[in-house]
Protein backbone atom coordinates (compact mmCIF):
# COMPACT_ATOMS: atom_id res chain seq x y z
CA UNK A 1 0.00 0.00 0.00
CA UNK A 2 2.49 2.46 1.35
CA UNK A 3 5.05 1.18 -1.46
CA UNK A 4 2.47 1.54 -4.62
CA UNK A 5 1.91 5.13 -3.37
CA UNK A 6 5.58 6.36 -2.71
CA UNK A 7 6.01 4.61 -6.66
CA UNK A 8 2.91 7.04 -7.99
CA UNK A 9 4.32 9.83 -6.05
CA UNK A 10 7.74 9.96 -7.67
CA UNK A 11 6.18 8.92 -11.13
CA UNK A 12 4.39 11.96 -10.69
CA UNK A 13 7.20 14.54 -10.10
CA UNK A 14 6.95 15.84 -13.25
CA UNK A 15 3.78 17.20 -12.14
CA UNK A 16 4.51 18.34 -8.21
CA UNK A 17 3.74 21.95 -8.19
CA UNK A 18 7.13 23.84 -8.44
CA UNK A 19 9.31 20.93 -7.75
CA UNK A 20 12.43 20.91 -9.80
CA UNK A 21 13.26 18.62 -13.12
CA UNK A 22 16.27 17.66 -14.62
CA UNK A 23 18.10 19.94 -17.24
CA UNK A 24 17.88 16.68 -20.06
CA UNK A 25 14.00 16.48 -18.93
CA UNK A 26 13.65 20.26 -19.49
CA UNK A 27 15.83 20.68 -22.92
CA UNK A 28 13.65 17.34 -24.27
CA UNK A 29 10.52 19.17 -23.28
CA UNK A 30 11.44 22.70 -25.06
CA UNK A 31 12.63 20.93 -28.08
CA UNK A 32 9.19 18.98 -28.50
CA UNK A 33 7.49 22.65 -27.57
CA UNK A 34 9.29 23.89 -30.41
CA UNK A 35 9.13 20.67 -33.07
CA UNK A 36 5.64 19.79 -32.28
CA UNK A 37 3.71 23.07 -34.35
CA UNK A 38 6.51 22.70 -36.73
CA UNK A 39 5.37 19.01 -37.52
CA UNK A 40 1.63 19.86 -37.00
CA UNK A 41 2.33 22.78 -39.68
CA UNK A 42 4.04 20.10 -41.99
CA UNK A 43 1.30 17.68 -41.96
CA UNK A 44 -1.75 20.19 -42.08
CA UNK A 45 -0.20 22.41 -45.05
CA UNK A 46 0.32 18.51 -46.84
CA UNK A 47 -3.36 17.68 -46.91
CA UNK A 48 -5.73 17.72 -49.87
CA UNK A 49 -7.67 20.78 -50.29
CA UNK A 50 -5.48 22.76 -48.91
CA UNK A 51 -4.07 25.98 -51.13
CA UNK A 52 -0.68 27.00 -50.83
CA UNK A 53 -1.93 30.52 -50.80
CA UNK A 54 -4.03 29.79 -47.44
CA UNK A 55 -1.31 27.60 -45.80
CA UNK A 56 2.20 27.49 -47.43
CA UNK A 57 4.27 24.98 -45.92
CA UNK A 58 7.40 24.62 -43.98
CA UNK A 59 9.41 24.73 -47.75
CA UNK A 60 7.88 27.22 -48.87
CA UNK A 61 8.17 29.75 -46.44
CA UNK A 62 12.24 28.85 -46.18
CA UNK A 63 12.11 28.80 -50.64
CA UNK A 64 10.47 32.58 -49.88
CA UNK A 65 12.96 33.47 -47.18
CA UNK A 66 16.04 32.36 -49.48
CA UNK A 67 14.86 34.62 -52.45
CA UNK A 68 14.00 37.55 -50.38
CA UNK A 69 17.73 37.74 -49.16
CA UNK A 70 19.09 37.08 -52.70
CA UNK A 71 16.18 38.79 -55.22
CA UNK A 72 14.99 41.25 -52.72
CA UNK A 73 17.14 43.37 -50.00
CA UNK A 74 15.63 41.28 -46.54
CA UNK A 75 19.77 42.48 -44.77
CA UNK A 76 18.46 45.67 -45.17
CA UNK A 77 15.02 44.87 -43.85
CA UNK A 78 15.53 43.41 -41.00
CA UNK A 79 18.27 46.30 -40.48
CA UNK A 80 15.86 49.12 -40.79
CA UNK A 81 13.22 47.36 -38.63
CA UNK A 82 15.75 46.80 -35.85
CA UNK A 83 16.78 50.34 -35.82
CA UNK A 84 12.68 51.52 -35.54
CA UNK A 85 12.53 48.71 -32.41
CA UNK A 86 15.89 49.76 -30.88
CA UNK A 87 15.68 53.51 -31.40
CA UNK A 88 11.98 53.36 -29.81
CA UNK A 89 12.80 51.72 -27.37
CA UNK A 90 15.67 53.02 -26.21
CA UNK A 91 14.29 56.51 -26.79
CA UNK A 92 11.58 54.98 -24.38
CA UNK A 93 13.71 53.40 -21.67
CA UNK A 94 16.14 57.06 -21.51
CA UNK A 95 13.04 58.46 -20.04
CA UNK A 96 11.15 55.78 -18.50
CA UNK A 97 14.32 54.69 -16.38
CA UNK A 98 14.90 58.42 -13.95
CA UNK A 99 10.93 58.71 -14.44
CA UNK A 100 9.78 55.52 -13.27
CA UNK A 101 12.98 55.80 -10.25
CA UNK A 102 11.28 59.12 -9.42
CA UNK A 103 7.82 57.49 -9.30
CA UNK A 104 9.12 54.62 -7.23
CA UNK A 105 10.67 56.38 -4.59
CA UNK A 106 8.58 59.87 -3.67
CA UNK A 107 4.80 59.52 -3.10
CA UNK A 108 4.56 63.01 -4.23
CA UNK A 109 5.64 62.28 -7.80
CA UNK A 110 3.74 58.94 -7.88
CA UNK A 111 0.60 61.07 -6.97
CA UNK A 112 1.25 63.84 -9.92
CA UNK A 113 2.35 61.09 -12.51
CA UNK A 114 0.92 57.91 -12.04
CA UNK A 115 -2.95 58.10 -12.79
CA UNK A 116 -2.28 60.16 -15.66
CA UNK A 117 0.23 57.17 -16.84
CA UNK A 118 -2.13 54.77 -15.90
CA UNK A 119 -5.06 56.93 -17.80
CA UNK A 120 -2.60 57.13 -21.01
CA UNK A 121 -1.66 53.79 -21.26
CA UNK A 122 -5.01 52.31 -22.27
CA UNK A 123 -5.35 54.55 -24.73
CA UNK A 124 -4.61 52.42 -28.37
CA UNK A 125 -1.23 52.68 -29.84
CA UNK A 126 -2.62 52.65 -33.18
CA UNK A 127 -5.15 55.33 -32.88
CA UNK A 128 -2.47 57.62 -32.23
CA UNK A 129 -1.12 57.20 -35.76
CA UNK A 130 -3.09 60.39 -37.47
CA UNK A 131 -1.72 62.29 -35.02
CA UNK A 132 1.74 61.16 -35.08
CA UNK A 133 1.60 61.61 -39.07
CA UNK A 134 0.44 65.19 -37.93
CA UNK A 135 2.95 65.84 -35.30
CA UNK A 136 5.92 64.01 -36.29
CA UNK A 137 5.69 63.77 -39.96
CA UNK A 138 5.97 60.48 -42.11
CA UNK A 139 9.93 59.96 -41.97
CA UNK A 140 11.42 57.92 -39.56
CA UNK A 141 10.73 59.91 -36.72
CA UNK A 142 7.14 58.26 -36.99
CA UNK A 143 7.87 54.75 -36.69
CA UNK A 144 10.26 55.23 -33.83
CA UNK A 145 7.16 57.58 -32.20
CA UNK A 146 4.83 54.62 -32.62
CA UNK A 147 6.82 52.54 -31.14
CA UNK A 148 7.47 54.66 -28.13
CA UNK A 149 3.93 55.14 -27.79
CA UNK A 150 3.39 51.33 -27.28
CA UNK A 151 6.14 50.87 -24.89
CA UNK A 152 6.85 53.95 -23.05
CA UNK A 153 3.61 54.15 -20.66
CA UNK A 154 3.52 50.11 -19.44
CA UNK A 155 7.46 50.89 -19.12
CA UNK A 156 7.51 53.44 -16.79
CA UNK A 157 4.78 51.71 -14.33
CA UNK A 158 6.64 48.68 -14.74
CA UNK A 159 9.59 50.12 -13.62
CA UNK A 160 8.27 52.33 -10.69
CA UNK A 161 7.20 48.86 -9.68
CA UNK A 162 11.00 47.61 -9.75
CA UNK A 163 11.90 50.26 -7.46
CA UNK A 164 9.31 50.09 -4.70
CA UNK A 165 10.25 46.24 -4.44
CA UNK A 166 13.30 47.62 -2.80
CA UNK A 167 13.13 46.53 0.79
CA UNK A 168 12.41 49.39 3.30
CA UNK A 169 14.78 47.81 6.10
CA UNK A 170 17.71 48.40 3.24
CA UNK A 171 16.55 51.82 2.86
CA UNK A 172 16.49 52.51 6.96
CA UNK A 173 19.73 51.22 7.57
CA UNK A 174 21.52 53.79 4.96
CA UNK A 175 19.91 55.95 6.95
CA UNK A 176 20.83 54.92 10.15
CA UNK A 177 24.41 54.99 8.37
CA UNK A 178 24.25 58.38 7.95
CA UNK A 179 23.33 58.41 3.71
CA UNK A 180 21.67 61.20 2.37
CA UNK A 181 18.90 60.85 -0.33
CA UNK A 182 21.47 60.70 -3.07
CA UNK A 183 23.32 58.11 -1.60
CA UNK A 184 20.08 56.03 -0.95
CA UNK A 185 19.63 56.56 -4.38
CA UNK A 186 22.55 55.63 -6.06
CA UNK A 187 24.05 53.23 -3.83
CA UNK A 188 20.84 51.40 -2.50
CA UNK A 189 17.97 51.86 -4.54
CA UNK A 190 19.50 51.62 -7.87
CA UNK A 191 21.75 48.92 -7.17
CA UNK A 192 18.86 46.54 -5.76
CA UNK A 193 16.55 47.39 -8.24
CA UNK A 194 19.14 46.75 -11.60
CA UNK A 195 18.23 42.59 -11.97
CA UNK A 196 14.22 43.46 -12.08
CA UNK A 197 14.90 46.75 -14.23
CA UNK A 198 16.51 44.73 -16.93
CA UNK A 199 14.44 42.45 -16.70
CA UNK A 200 11.63 44.75 -17.55
CA UNK A 201 13.76 46.48 -20.72
CA UNK A 202 13.60 42.93 -21.86
CA UNK A 203 9.74 42.29 -21.31
CA UNK A 204 9.39 46.05 -23.12
CA UNK A 205 11.36 45.09 -26.22
CA UNK A 206 9.35 42.11 -26.77
CA UNK A 207 6.31 44.80 -26.34
CA UNK A 208 8.44 47.07 -29.08
CA UNK A 209 8.73 44.47 -31.77
CA UNK A 210 4.84 43.45 -31.17
CA UNK A 211 4.34 47.12 -32.32
CA UNK A 212 6.20 46.66 -35.91
CA UNK A 213 3.91 46.55 -37.81
CA UNK A 214 1.61 49.03 -36.44
CA UNK A 215 5.01 51.45 -37.12
CA UNK A 216 5.25 50.22 -40.42
CA UNK A 217 2.00 51.22 -41.50
CA UNK A 218 2.85 54.92 -41.29
CA UNK A 219 4.40 55.81 -44.88
CA UNK A 220 7.07 53.23 -45.00
CA UNK A 221 9.19 51.50 -47.92
CA UNK A 222 11.22 49.30 -46.44
CA UNK A 223 10.89 47.13 -43.40
CA UNK A 224 9.77 43.58 -41.78
CA UNK A 225 6.72 44.62 -40.85
CA UNK A 226 5.96 46.83 -44.50
CA UNK A 227 6.90 43.65 -46.34
CA UNK A 228 4.35 41.78 -44.26
CA UNK A 229 1.72 44.13 -45.33
CA UNK A 230 2.75 44.49 -48.94
CA UNK A 231 2.86 40.76 -49.17
CA UNK A 232 -0.70 40.96 -47.72
CA UNK A 233 -1.94 43.25 -50.30
CA UNK A 234 -0.73 40.80 -53.65
CA UNK A 235 -1.65 37.82 -50.88
CA UNK A 236 1.61 36.24 -50.93
CA UNK A 237 0.79 34.49 -47.89
CA UNK A 238 4.73 32.51 -47.95
CA UNK A 239 5.74 36.32 -47.44
CA UNK A 240 3.28 37.02 -44.64
CA UNK A 241 4.74 33.64 -42.89
CA UNK A 242 8.43 34.74 -43.63
CA UNK A 243 8.17 37.82 -41.96
CA UNK A 244 6.09 36.71 -39.02
CA UNK A 245 8.63 33.70 -38.44
CA UNK A 246 11.76 36.10 -38.90
CA UNK A 247 10.09 38.81 -36.39
CA UNK A 248 9.76 35.93 -34.02
CA UNK A 249 13.32 34.82 -34.44
CA UNK A 250 14.98 38.54 -33.89
CA UNK A 251 12.97 38.57 -30.72
CA UNK A 252 13.95 35.61 -29.30
CA UNK A 253 17.52 36.15 -30.06
CA UNK A 254 17.32 39.11 -28.10
CA UNK A 255 15.30 38.25 -25.78
CA UNK A 256 18.05 35.49 -25.29
CA UNK A 257 20.91 38.17 -24.86
CA UNK A 258 19.56 39.65 -22.55
CA UNK A 259 18.85 36.58 -19.94
CA UNK A 260 22.78 36.04 -20.99
CA UNK A 261 23.75 39.35 -19.96
CA UNK A 262 21.02 39.05 -16.44
CA UNK A 263 23.20 36.08 -15.71
CA UNK A 264 26.46 37.00 -16.25
CA UNK A 265 25.88 40.78 -14.38
CA UNK A 266 24.25 39.69 -11.26
CA UNK A 267 25.95 36.29 -10.07
CA UNK A 268 24.76 36.93 -6.31
CA UNK A 269 21.32 35.91 -7.55
CA UNK A 270 22.56 32.42 -8.75
CA UNK A 271 21.22 29.02 -7.69
CA UNK A 272 18.01 31.62 -5.63
CA UNK A 273 14.44 30.76 -7.18
CA UNK A 274 13.17 33.20 -9.15
CA UNK B 1 32.11 55.32 22.22
CA UNK B 2 28.71 54.96 24.29
CA UNK B 3 26.18 58.07 24.64
CA UNK B 4 22.88 58.58 27.07
CA UNK B 5 19.35 58.55 25.80
CA UNK B 6 16.97 60.69 27.45
CA UNK B 7 13.63 60.42 25.96
CA UNK B 8 10.93 62.77 27.61
CA UNK B 9 7.05 62.53 27.08
CA UNK B 10 7.20 60.68 24.22
CA UNK B 11 4.07 60.25 21.80
CA UNK B 12 2.83 58.84 18.84
CA UNK B 13 -0.24 58.39 17.54
CA UNK B 14 -1.36 57.34 13.66
CA UNK B 15 -3.94 58.44 12.09
CA UNK B 16 -6.45 61.68 13.31
CA UNK B 17 -9.61 62.05 14.69
CA UNK B 18 -11.68 59.16 16.21
CA UNK B 19 -10.00 56.66 13.78
CA UNK B 20 -6.35 57.65 15.62
CA UNK B 21 -4.46 55.06 16.96
CA UNK B 22 -2.23 55.93 20.02
CA UNK B 23 0.83 53.73 19.13
CA UNK B 24 2.45 55.25 22.31
CA UNK B 25 1.86 57.76 25.05
CA UNK B 26 3.99 60.10 27.32
CA UNK B 27 7.29 57.60 27.65
CA UNK B 28 9.82 58.59 29.92
CA UNK B 29 12.91 56.99 30.23
CA UNK B 30 16.62 57.98 30.67
CA UNK B 31 19.42 55.53 29.24
CA UNK B 32 22.50 55.34 30.71
CA UNK B 33 25.84 55.60 29.18
CA UNK B 34 26.76 51.58 28.03
CA UNK B 35 23.65 50.97 29.43
CA UNK B 36 22.10 47.42 27.58
CA UNK B 37 18.48 47.83 28.12
CA UNK B 38 15.79 45.72 26.58
CA UNK B 39 12.62 46.49 25.87
CA UNK B 40 10.16 43.57 25.92
CA UNK B 41 5.80 43.64 26.26
CA UNK B 42 2.99 42.09 23.88
CA UNK B 43 2.16 43.27 20.26
CA UNK B 44 1.42 46.40 19.71
CA UNK B 45 2.69 47.87 22.77
CA UNK B 46 5.11 50.98 20.83
CA UNK B 47 8.08 49.10 21.81
CA UNK B 48 9.36 48.71 18.49
CA UNK B 49 7.58 52.10 17.57
CA UNK B 50 9.79 53.53 20.63
CA UNK B 51 13.20 52.19 19.34
CA UNK B 52 12.52 53.54 15.56
CA UNK B 53 11.58 57.00 17.17
CA UNK B 54 14.98 56.89 19.12
CA UNK B 55 16.81 55.88 15.56
CA UNK B 56 15.00 58.90 14.26
CA UNK B 57 13.22 56.80 11.45
CA UNK B 58 10.11 57.72 13.34
CA UNK B 59 8.62 61.10 13.92
CA UNK B 60 7.36 61.56 17.09
CA UNK B 61 4.15 63.23 17.79
CA UNK B 62 4.73 64.96 20.91
CA UNK B 63 8.09 65.11 23.12
CA UNK B 64 11.55 65.12 22.57
CA UNK B 65 14.41 62.11 22.47
CA UNK B 66 18.09 63.53 23.17
CA UNK B 67 21.42 61.81 22.91
CA UNK B 68 23.85 63.15 25.27
CA UNK B 69 21.97 66.27 26.11
CA UNK B 70 21.28 67.00 22.14
CA UNK B 71 18.43 66.44 20.93
CA UNK B 72 17.70 63.93 17.85
CA UNK B 73 16.13 65.42 14.38
CA UNK B 74 16.30 62.45 12.68
CA UNK B 75 18.65 59.44 11.45
CA UNK B 76 22.27 59.87 12.43
CA UNK B 77 25.58 57.91 13.02
CA UNK B 78 25.83 57.97 16.50
CA UNK B 79 22.93 55.63 16.21
CA UNK B 80 23.43 52.54 14.69
CA UNK B 81 20.62 50.11 13.90
CA UNK B 82 20.51 46.45 13.26
CA UNK B 83 16.72 45.16 11.77
CA UNK B 84 15.17 41.40 11.68
CA UNK B 85 16.11 41.07 8.15
CA UNK B 86 15.88 41.69 4.84
CA UNK B 87 18.53 44.48 5.68
CA UNK B 88 21.55 43.11 4.11
CA UNK B 89 22.64 44.14 0.32
CA UNK B 90 22.37 41.25 -1.40
CA UNK B 91 24.68 42.56 -4.56
CA UNK B 92 27.32 43.17 -1.73
CA UNK B 93 29.51 40.25 -0.42
CA UNK B 94 29.74 39.97 3.35
CA UNK B 95 33.02 41.95 3.66
CA UNK B 96 31.46 45.10 1.39
CA UNK B 97 28.84 45.21 3.42
CA UNK B 98 30.17 45.50 6.76
CA UNK B 99 32.22 48.37 4.69
CA UNK B 100 29.12 49.75 3.19
CA UNK B 101 29.35 53.07 5.27
CA UNK B 102 32.57 53.80 4.12
CA UNK B 103 31.44 54.37 0.54
CA UNK B 104 29.45 57.51 2.60
CA UNK B 105 30.30 60.94 2.78
CA UNK B 106 29.45 60.75 6.24
CA UNK B 107 32.00 58.33 7.03
CA UNK B 108 34.70 59.95 4.93
CA UNK B 109 35.34 63.39 5.44
CA UNK B 110 38.81 64.90 6.12
CA UNK B 111 40.17 61.23 4.96
CA UNK B 112 44.03 60.48 5.49
CA UNK B 113 45.71 57.29 4.43
CA UNK B 114 45.70 56.55 8.47
CA UNK B 115 42.21 56.65 8.17
CA UNK B 116 41.47 54.75 5.61
CA UNK B 117 44.24 52.31 7.12
CA UNK B 118 41.94 51.95 10.07
CA UNK B 119 38.61 51.64 9.28
CA UNK B 120 40.17 48.75 6.85
CA UNK B 121 41.37 46.89 9.96
CA UNK B 122 38.46 47.67 11.83
CA UNK B 123 36.30 45.77 8.92
CA UNK B 124 38.60 42.88 9.10
CA UNK B 125 38.13 43.15 13.22
CA UNK B 126 34.70 43.04 12.72
CA UNK B 127 34.59 39.88 10.60
CA UNK B 128 36.82 37.98 12.59
CA UNK B 129 35.05 39.04 16.07
CA UNK B 130 31.63 38.01 14.51
CA UNK B 131 33.04 34.46 12.83
CA UNK B 132 32.51 35.86 9.50
CA UNK B 133 35.96 35.19 7.78
CA UNK B 134 35.45 32.30 5.97
CA UNK B 135 31.78 33.45 4.66
CA UNK B 136 33.31 36.95 3.93
CA UNK B 137 33.52 36.61 0.24
CA UNK B 138 30.23 34.92 -0.13
CA UNK B 139 26.98 36.81 -0.44
CA UNK B 140 24.09 37.35 1.87
CA UNK B 141 21.51 34.75 -0.17
CA UNK B 142 24.19 32.07 0.39
CA UNK B 143 24.25 32.41 4.36
CA UNK B 144 21.83 31.24 7.14
CA UNK B 145 19.45 33.84 8.97
CA UNK B 146 22.31 33.60 11.68
CA UNK B 147 25.15 34.18 9.90
CA UNK B 148 23.16 37.22 8.00
CA UNK B 149 22.26 38.79 11.53
CA UNK B 150 26.42 38.52 12.15
CA UNK B 151 26.64 40.46 9.07
CA UNK B 152 24.40 43.20 9.96
CA UNK B 153 25.48 43.45 13.46
CA UNK B 154 29.08 43.83 12.25
CA UNK B 155 27.73 46.41 9.29
CA UNK B 156 26.17 48.87 12.29
CA UNK B 157 29.65 48.81 14.29
CA UNK B 158 31.69 49.63 11.54
CA UNK B 159 31.19 53.53 12.49
CA UNK B 160 31.85 52.58 16.01
CA UNK B 161 28.47 54.09 16.95
CA UNK B 162 27.87 54.96 20.52
CA UNK B 163 24.07 53.43 20.11
CA UNK B 164 23.41 50.57 19.27
CA UNK B 165 19.56 49.98 18.72
CA UNK B 166 18.54 46.74 17.53
CA UNK B 167 15.10 45.86 16.73
CA UNK B 168 14.03 42.11 17.27
CA UNK B 169 17.26 41.00 15.95
CA UNK B 170 17.15 37.48 16.16
CA UNK B 171 13.23 37.06 16.45
CA UNK B 172 13.44 34.82 13.02
CA UNK B 173 16.71 32.83 14.61
CA UNK B 174 16.21 29.08 15.63
CA UNK B 175 16.48 28.84 19.72
CA UNK B 176 20.44 27.13 19.21
CA UNK B 177 21.37 30.03 17.01
CA UNK B 178 19.86 32.41 19.25
CA UNK B 179 21.81 31.22 22.31
CA UNK B 180 24.96 31.39 20.18
CA UNK B 181 24.19 34.98 19.21
CA UNK B 182 23.26 36.03 22.78
CA UNK B 183 26.68 35.38 24.22
CA UNK B 184 28.22 36.84 21.33
CA UNK B 185 25.93 40.35 21.34
CA UNK B 186 26.92 40.58 25.16
CA UNK B 187 30.51 40.34 24.34
CA UNK B 188 30.15 42.69 21.62
CA UNK B 189 28.78 45.35 24.52
CA UNK B 190 31.54 44.78 26.62
CA UNK B 191 34.34 45.12 24.31
CA UNK B 192 32.78 47.83 22.55
CA UNK B 193 31.62 49.91 25.45
CA UNK B 194 28.63 51.19 23.28
CA UNK B 195 25.02 51.75 24.77
CA UNK B 196 22.84 48.57 23.65
CA UNK B 197 18.47 49.14 23.72
CA UNK B 198 17.08 45.91 22.39
CA UNK B 199 13.73 45.22 21.33
CA UNK B 200 12.62 41.71 21.94
CA UNK B 201 8.89 39.77 22.49
CA UNK B 202 10.89 36.89 24.20
CA UNK B 203 10.74 37.89 28.29
CA UNK B 204 14.07 35.08 28.67
CA UNK B 205 16.19 36.78 25.58
CA UNK B 206 15.10 39.97 27.61
CA UNK B 207 16.35 39.60 30.98
CA UNK B 208 19.27 36.86 29.42
CA UNK B 209 20.79 40.33 27.76
CA UNK B 210 19.42 43.24 29.71
CA UNK B 211 20.70 45.05 32.54
CA UNK B 212 17.53 46.61 32.74
CA UNK B 213 14.15 45.67 31.14
CA UNK B 214 11.10 48.15 30.30
CA UNK B 215 8.21 46.34 30.04
CA UNK B 216 5.56 47.91 27.87
CA UNK B 217 2.24 47.88 27.57
CA UNK B 218 -0.27 48.10 24.52
CA UNK B 219 -3.95 50.09 24.01
CA UNK B 220 -2.57 52.84 24.34
CA UNK B 221 0.98 51.96 24.21
CA UNK B 222 2.80 52.84 26.94
CA UNK B 223 6.08 51.91 29.38
CA UNK B 224 4.50 50.12 32.14
CA UNK B 225 7.20 48.60 34.49
CA UNK B 226 11.11 48.84 34.65
CA UNK B 227 12.88 45.94 35.98
CA UNK B 228 16.24 45.60 37.30
CA UNK B 229 18.20 42.67 36.20
CA UNK B 230 19.26 40.77 39.25
CA UNK B 231 22.38 38.82 37.43
CA UNK B 232 26.28 40.10 37.40
CA UNK B 233 27.15 41.29 34.55
CA UNK B 234 29.44 38.23 33.23
CA UNK B 235 26.41 36.09 31.76
CA UNK B 236 26.52 32.45 30.94
CA UNK B 237 23.72 30.43 29.91
CA UNK B 238 23.25 28.20 33.37
CA UNK B 239 22.32 31.52 34.71
CA UNK B 240 18.52 31.30 32.94
CA UNK B 241 18.18 28.24 35.44
CA UNK B 242 18.99 30.15 38.73
CA UNK B 243 15.96 30.95 41.18
CA UNK B 244 16.49 35.12 40.76
CA UNK B 245 16.21 34.55 36.79
CA UNK B 246 13.05 32.20 36.98
CA UNK B 247 11.20 34.55 39.70
CA UNK B 248 11.82 37.86 37.49
CA UNK B 249 10.46 35.72 34.47
CA UNK B 250 7.60 34.78 36.45
CA UNK B 251 6.78 37.88 37.13
CA UNK B 252 7.60 39.58 33.82
CA UNK B 253 5.17 36.79 31.62
CA UNK B 254 2.63 37.81 34.81
CA UNK B 255 2.69 41.46 33.91
CA UNK B 256 2.41 41.20 30.29
CA UNK B 257 -0.45 38.76 30.35
CA UNK B 258 -2.51 41.29 32.75
CA UNK B 259 -1.46 44.08 30.55
CA UNK B 260 -1.73 42.53 27.29
CA UNK B 261 -5.62 41.70 27.78
CA UNK B 262 -5.60 38.64 26.00
CA UNK B 263 -6.37 35.67 27.71
CA UNK B 264 -7.15 32.23 27.35
CA UNK B 265 -10.79 31.54 28.61
CA UNK B 266 -10.48 29.00 30.68
CA UNK B 267 -14.01 28.38 31.32
CA UNK B 268 -14.75 28.21 27.73
CA UNK B 269 -11.90 25.72 27.31
CA UNK B 270 -13.03 23.28 30.00
CA UNK B 271 -16.67 23.37 27.89
CA UNK B 272 -15.27 23.14 24.52
CA UNK B 273 -13.04 19.60 26.24
CA UNK B 274 -15.91 18.31 27.42
CA UNK B 275 -18.18 18.43 24.43
CA UNK B 276 -15.42 16.59 22.59
CA UNK B 277 -15.45 13.86 25.17
CA UNK B 278 -18.76 13.71 25.00
CA UNK B 279 -18.57 13.07 21.09
CA UNK B 280 -16.23 10.88 21.61
CA UNK B 281 -18.48 8.88 23.44
CA UNK B 282 -21.24 8.52 21.21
Amino acid sequence: MSASKRARGSGGSLWQIRAAIDPRQYWLLALAGLVAPLVVWLAASHLDGIDKVFLPGPADVLTRIWSWASDDDLTADVAISTWRVVAGWALSAAIALPLGLFIGSYRAVQALLEPLTDFIRYMPAVAFIPLVMLWVGIEEGSKVAIIFIGTFFQMVLMIAEDVRRVPLAQIEAAQTMGATRGEILEKVIVPFAKPALLDTLRVTMGWAWTYLVVAELVAANSGLGYAVLKAQRFLQTDKIFAGILLIGLIGLLIDQSFRLIHRKAFPYLAGRQR
Amino acid sequence: MTASIDIRDVAKTFGHGARAIHALEGANLTIRPNEFVTFVGASGCGKSTLLRMIGGLESLSRGSIAVNGQPIGGPGVDRAMVFQHYSLYPWLTVADNVRFCRQLKAHTRDRTSADVEKAAGRADALIRLMGLSHVAHAYPSQLSGGMQQRVAIARALMSRPPILLMDEPFGALDAQTREVMHDLIRHVHRIEGSTIVFVTHDVEEAIYLGQRIVLMAPRPGRIDTLYDVPLPTERHQDMKLAPAFLALKRAILERIRETSGMKTDLEQLARLNADAAATAME
